[in-house]
Order: structure tokens, then sequence, then C-alpha cells
């Protein structure tokens, strides 16, 4: 199907968030949705957060790893531009990653914290755990996989629909507990056993949008 | 210093047997949760995926243990890092040189061992204040942990799931592989029973054991 590289950057970016929503069918981000949902505002801090650093670690990633990493031969037989050193270094990758991610967030800590210090205080006790939260090397490792063969407006679209759809479950999950609150819940499940199940219904709920949209 | 009288080998082995019952990291500190989710619809990828982390979580509490008196504090996170990646580059070209299948059935998941917050937690809670064997040891003993756990979530997805164990059928032929359990939501319920069941015969004051670990 012919389609152009907006349609096709827009199809990504819905199914993104719902089909394959990042945390929902992908499980990436676990660990900071279930410690951080506990409140609204705690957990639109952070999904903004990983929503900026998504869209723009994916974005640095994709031109290091086809600008460095991916040797000639490779990046010709995906049709891509020649790479400006001829290397096979793709099994760096996850190093150059993290390592980029890393050095992305403390960059980004240091403007902020220059420039903005009311945005520093709101969203600086997020940025350290950014650079371990899974969702985001997780969105890096699953762009250059050869088979999606995104492109530089995929690669965006990807990132930011990523990091949309984990800004949409942690809040709704922070809805929800708010309600939980109140709610008579068996003693062992509290906590962790609770939260756990609920994201599965929140899943289940997800599947339904199985088939609007496909990556 | 306590007087507490405890033989050489029983103090080495008390951060095992913490991983695996008190401080188990997936039950009990809600860590490393992403792949125990994701690796758990086969028992076969669920048992790769404990050994990867493992070796990953005993060698790297070890050399960042070696590392922890000549790593300035500011950059011991990006020091922690580097360990970590690089042990996880080792597995995923081991795995994809000796077991392609197996790599790609595991997808992004083995690299994504390296934001497993389990090692990093570990490195940072205990790997940072002590020796390099008994590091090891308690990286060794959470890894074990979690790995148990997770196959006990394996063990519930895959039989209702594919009706198969290890590849092999035990459910009856007309067994319907339910779709619901092999999926991400049946992966989410899993845990959270597996979660219940521990926590309401061992209620979390007094953790003491868990079923995996008989």
């Amino acid at each position: 199907m012919p389609e152009s590289a907006l349609t096709a950057a827009a199809v990504i970016f819905l199914a993104a968030i719902l089909t394959n929503n990042i945390l929902l069918s992908k499980f990436l981000g676990m660990c900071s949705f279930i410690a951080l949902s506990r409140n609204m505002k705690t957990s639109w801090g952070m999904g903004l957060a990983v929503t900026f650093v998504t869209v723009c670690t994916a974005m640095l990633n994709y031109a290091i790893y086809y600008g460095v990493l991916i040797s000639a031969a490779d990046a010709a037989l995906q049709g891509r531009p020649a790479p400006w050193i001829d290397a096979d270094l793709t099994h760096l990758a996850f190093l150059v990653f993290i390592m980029s991610i890393a050095g992305f967030v403390q960059l980004v800590e240091m403007v902020i914290e220059r420039f903005s210090p009311v945005l520093y205080y709101n969203l600086g006790i997020y940025l350290p755990l950014i650079t371990v939260n899974c969702a985001i090397l997780g969105v890096s490792v699953l762009m250059v996989d050869p088979d999606r063969k995104f492109d530089f407006l995929a690669t965006a679209a990807y990132g930011l629909g990523s990091g949309l759809g984990y800004l949409l479950a942690i809040c709704l999950m922070a809805g929800l507990r708010a309600k939980l609150e109140h709610a008579d819940v068996p003693k062992a499940l509290r906590g962790l056993g609770i939260t756990v199940i609920i994201t599965g219904v929140m899943a289940m709920a997800f599947m339904g949008f199985t088939g609007v949209v496909d990556l | 210093m306590t007087a507490v009288p405890v033989g050489g080998q029983e103090s080495l082995l008390k951060p095992v047997t913490d991983g695996i019952t008190c401080d188990n990291p997936v039950l009990c500190q809600a860590l490393g949760i992403c792949s125990a989710l994701a690796v758990t619809g086969f028992v076969s990828t669920t048992a790769v995926m404990g050994i990867a982390l493992l070796f990953v979580a005993s060698l790297s509490c070890f050399v960042v243990s070696l590392l922890r008196n000549v790593t300035p504090h500011r950059v011991r996170l990006i020091v922690e890092m580097l360990v970590i990646s690089v042990l996880v580059i080792v597995v995923h070209l081991f795995l994809q040189a000796y077991w392609y299948d197996m790599s790609s059935a595991l997808g992004p998941y083995v690299a994504l061992i390296i934001t497993n917050c389990l090692i990093l937690g570990r490195c940072e809670a205990f790997a940072l204040r002590n020796g390099p064997v008994r590091s090891a040891l308690d990286g060794f003993g959470s890894a074990m942990g979690y790995a148990l756990v997770l196959l006990a979530i394996s063990l519930i997805r895959e039989p209702l799931g594919h009706g198969t164990v290890l590849g092999v059928q035990v459910m009856p032929e007309a067994w319907l592989p339910m779709h619901l359990v092999s999926g991400p939501p049946g992966a989410f319920l899993a845990m959270g029973l597996v979660v219940w069941l521990v926590r309401t015969i061992w209620p979390e004051e007094e953790p003491t054991e868990h079923p995996e670990a008989r």
C-alpha cells in the first residue's frame, strides 16, 4: 500500500499510544509505573518527563545508530545513506544507547537547573529516575529493529507516541488508585498485588483497540 | 560488631537466602517487573532469562564492588551502567551466536536487563559497601529470587495459554489455548495472583520462605 511518510508516521504514532502501548503491551517502564502512580501530580510530572526524554533520545540514538554504528553494507541493504564510519559497531548499540540516554538526561538536568529553577523544582526529582526507565531504552532498542524500517520521522513519531502512551497509562492508574484508597482491598493484595491486577484489567481494555491501527 | 556467633559459611550465605526470601526483589521490593511480565509466556524463555540475569547480576555486583574504592561518588551511576551493559552485550552476543531462536524469542528484553532496576539496586545498595565475594553472592541471591518468581508465573501461564510445559503437551488434547493468558493481561493477572498467594501465606511482617524456595 503506497502511503506518504507523514501518513506512516501518523499511524505509528497512534499505534504506539493505543494498540502497542509501551507499558500495557510491552511491559516497559513498570517499575516507575508502580512506584510513582500513587498520586496524580507525581504521575503527570513523571509522564511528561518520560515523554520529553523518549522523543529526544529516540532521535539522538537514531542519528548515532544510522550515522556511526551501522556498517555501510547493512545501510545499503536497508536503502539508507552510507554512515560516516564504515565499520560494523552495532554490537555496541546497547552500551552507546544507555550512555547517550544517561548523558542526555544529565545535560537536560543542568540546562533546566540553570534556566528554569521552577521547572527544575517540579521535574528535577524524576530526571535521575529516567535513566533507568526501561521504556526509554526500550524505544531505542525497538526502533532499530531492521524489520520495522523506521525513517527519522517515524522514529520521532514512535518516540512521542510511546511517551504519551506511558503518560496516559500512568495517569489513568493514578486516578484509579485515588479511588482505591477508600476500597476494602484484602490485606495481602494491597500495594503491589492490586496495582498489577488493575493494570491487567487496563491491558484487557486496551486490547479492545486491536485492529484499529497496527504498527 | 555484635557478638552473634555466626560461622563464616553462614554469613556468606545470608545474602543469598535473603535475596530469595525476605528481600525478594520482585515480590517485596517491586523491582525488575518489566521483564518479569514479558518473558513468562513460556517456561523455556523464562529459564534462559533467569540464567542470564544470574550471570549479569552476580558478575556486575562483583565488578562494581571491586571498583568501589576507586570510583568517584559522582560518576558511580555511569560506571555501574557501563559494567552492566558490557555484561549484557556478552549475553546478547552469546545467545545470537549459539541459540539464535532463543535470542529472537527474547527480543529486546535481553537488552533491557541493563535497565533492570534489580541489578542497579543491588549495586547501589549492597555492592558499594561490601566486599566482592559477598556482593557477588548478594547479586546471585536477588537474581535467584527473581528467577524463581518468574518460573512460578510461567508455570501458570504456559499450561493455560498454550497447553504445554517446555513445549510438551500437558493439557488434554481438547484444551483450547487461552489467548488472554498468553497475552499481556494474563501476565499482569498471573503476577498479581502470585503476589497475593505469597503474601497471604507469608504476610509482609515476617516473610520467611517462598513456595518456590522449598
